[in-house]
């Protein structure tokens, strides 16, 4: 990993830690941002974790861009140490894949698509090397997701899926981005998962829809009436595969303020997840699903 | 104690100085496109310069007061009427209740501000009275407004008086070619060194498709690539990268054919390249830029960014002075 370090505009420092996708790259991101927090250094106003890359907005009234850059650079050698554990959560997302609003939608652009012919999940299960739909619902649904972003639009997640990188789901964005895309949709480009927080544009192949809201402004669904972001960097996600009554039930709950979604507290140890990806992972939906 | 909107105009929204604080969840900090325009009107007639206000794009609203008021236009040349009789921009005026504001058409720039004495009363969201349309949130019900609306007034006011002007030489200035000074870097090393020059050199348009979230542009030869094999996670055209962070004003170009600014809505990510970044002194300008506009970009460092942003602040204390 080489970082590399520049302004944006005189108020922003951008710091790229690497130029590929890791975990790595977005642990070092993760930490190096929560160094940044913790140090409360004078004149920061914004401070923004992404995939393998983060940036900090500042006030240069208050401080200059060179002090700003050399107090991140400061920072950096303490945060590399800490960089492999995290106290998280591990959330379970209902997903209904090959939903019928989001299969109207992926028509109804078919010719952005790279194959106008099928769908978008047949698609993405052919060029992973899927021999069927249901094969590439399993490993979507299988392995649990790094929440590695927040952004795009208000409270969306990128997500990067936490197996070997020979197993990363890749698939290309569409060829001219929609113009809609329905709201909860869990869609995928490139290596990065997501969950659309509001109907809108979109490039990422449509696979689903999730009953769970993830973004609510008026604050009303019951578990987002302390904050109306659901996700934070840093989070891990499990999809799980629901039926069209197991999603309409979940949205009458919803509605009847009665969902909780279900969330654990976990501990992750990057050492621990490369030593082995599979057992990191059967522990974390232990955690999930237990007591 | 109210607004009642009878027209709404092209795109009409309640704006504030913005929200920051929430761009790491993909909440950007929206308030005035031309924040010094905003603050000016709010002066004029007596609120705080963080006041809300209204932000009418290219055609003003029509507005009936329930009560009697000081109101002040300023940024786009976009001439006010009281019942019909056109009021001087960039000056306090008085609205009776019952009476009618209206706009003639837009002379110059793109976006007026309408401040109100007493200020828009919107419930403050996340520290801000702003509207971010594409989250819902904020102002008028988290949308522009629309006709049959009652927007509420608020009384911080410290009693503005009708007949006071900001002095011509601290407005908003509109040129033949408008300039944006911009700092390179970010991605900057993804371009040819050819790219890197026609990009300063060649002058773009403002594209209609310009909005709170990005001004496009188009006209400019299209930028040409430095070759190489795309990093995992990047996407496969040239000017993808691994989703980043977007700084606000950052200018990024997909494809390499035309570029986008990003402006007070701005996505706070995604996975284009960015160039650089237009200096945040420069930021109201391109609120105020019209589509078809003819721009250039022009290359600054960091010295020049900071002295300019030491400009505005004391273009601001001016217009501050001039009407105390």
């Amino acid at each position: 990993m080489g970082t590399r370090y520049s302004f944006g505009g005189e108020d922003h420092v951008f710091v790229e830690v690497d130029e590929e996708m890791s975990l790595d790259a977005f642990f070092t991101s993760l930490s190096m941002t929560n160094a940044v927090r913790e140090s409360r250094i004078k004149g920061v106003t914004e401070i923004c974790p992404a995939n393998a890359s983060y940036q900090i907005r500042f006030d240069p009234d208050l401080i200059s861009p060179s002090d700003m850059l050399a107090e991140i650079k400061r920072l950096e050698s303490a945060a590399a140490k800490s960089a492999g554990t995290l106290s998280t959560r591990i959330i379970e997302i209902p997903v209904y894949y090959n939903d019928p609003w989001t299969h109207q939608t992926l028509m109804r652009f078919r010719e952005r698509h790279q194959d106008p012919t099928g769908t978008d999940l047949e698609y993405a299960a052919r060029v992973n090397g899927y021999a069927s739909v249901p094969e590439f619902i399993e490993a979507h649904s299988g392995a649990p997701w790094f929440v590695s972003m927040v952004g795009f639009v208000a409270g969306l997640p990128f997500m990067y899926q936490m197996v070997e990188r020979a197993k990363q789901i890749e698939v290309p964005k569409y060829l001219r981005p929609r113009t809609d895309t329905p709201k909860l949709t869990v869609g995928h480009g490139g290596c990065f998962g997501c969950i659309y927080s509001v109907r809108g544009a979109g490039g990422y192949q449509l696979f689903g829809v999730t009953p769970m809201p993830i973004y609510d402004p008026k604050q009303e669904v019951s578990y987002l009436k302390d904050f109306m972001i659901l996700f934070k960097p840093g989070d891990i996600v499990k999809f799980k595969p629901v039926d069209r009554d197991a999603h309409d039930a979940t949205v009458e709950l919803v509605n009847a303020g009665r969902f909780e979604p279900t969330m654990r507290p976990v501990a992750f140890s990057l050492d621990e997840f490369h030593a082995s990806p599979a057992q990191t992972n059967k522990k974390l939906l232990e955690a999930l699903h237990g007591a | 104690m109210a607004l009642e909107i009878l027209k709404p105009g092209l795109s009409t929204t309640v704006q504030d100085l913005g929200r920051p604080g929430y761009y790491h969840l993909g909440i950007p900090e929206s308030g005035a496109m031309d924040k010094a325009s905003l603050a000016a009107a709010n002066l004029l007639v007596g609120n705080p310069e963080g006041a809300a206000g209204l932000e009418a794009v290219f055609q003003g609203p029509e507005v009936r007061f329930d009560q009697d008021a000081v109101v002040a236009v300023c940024g786009a040349q976009m001439p006010p009427k009281v019942d019909g009789v056109e009021q001087p921009g960039w000056t306090s005026f008085a609205v009776k209740a019952g009476q009618i504001l209206s706009f003639g058409f837009l002379k110059s720039g793109a976006r007026a501000y309408i401040a109100v004495s007493g200020g828009i009363d919107v419930p403050v969201v996340l520290g801000s009275r702003s509207t971010y349309p594409l989250g819902a949130l904020g102002g008028f019900e988290g949308r522009a407004l629309k006709a049959g609306d009652r927007v509420k007034l608020g009384t911080e006011s410290r009693g503005g008086k009708p007949g006071r002007s900001v002095p011509e030489n601290l407005r908003v200035e509109m040129k033949g070619t408008s300039e944006l000074r911009a700092l390179p870097g970010l991605y900057w090393h993804r371009l040819t060194d050819e790219a890197g020059k026609t990009f300063f050199d060649d002058v773009w348009k403002v594209a209609p498709e310009a909005d709170r979230i990005g001004y496009r542009f188009r006209g400019g030869r299209a930028l040409s690539f430095v070759p190489r094999k795309q990093p995992f996670g990047a996407g496969s055209d040239p000017s993808n990268i691994v989703d980043s962070c977007y700084p606000y004003g950052s200018i990024q170009v997909p494809g390499g054919t035309e570029p986008i600014v990003l402006h007070r809505d701005a996505v706070s990510g995604g996975g284009y390249f960015m160039l650089g970044t237009v200096i945040s002194a420069d930021m109201d300008l391109i609120g105020q830029l019209q589509p078809h506009q003819p721009t250039r970009f022009v290359r600054v460092d960091m010295e020049t960014a900071l002295k300019a942003r030491a400009e505005r602040k004391a273009k601001a204390q001016r217009v501050r002075e001039s009407l105390s």
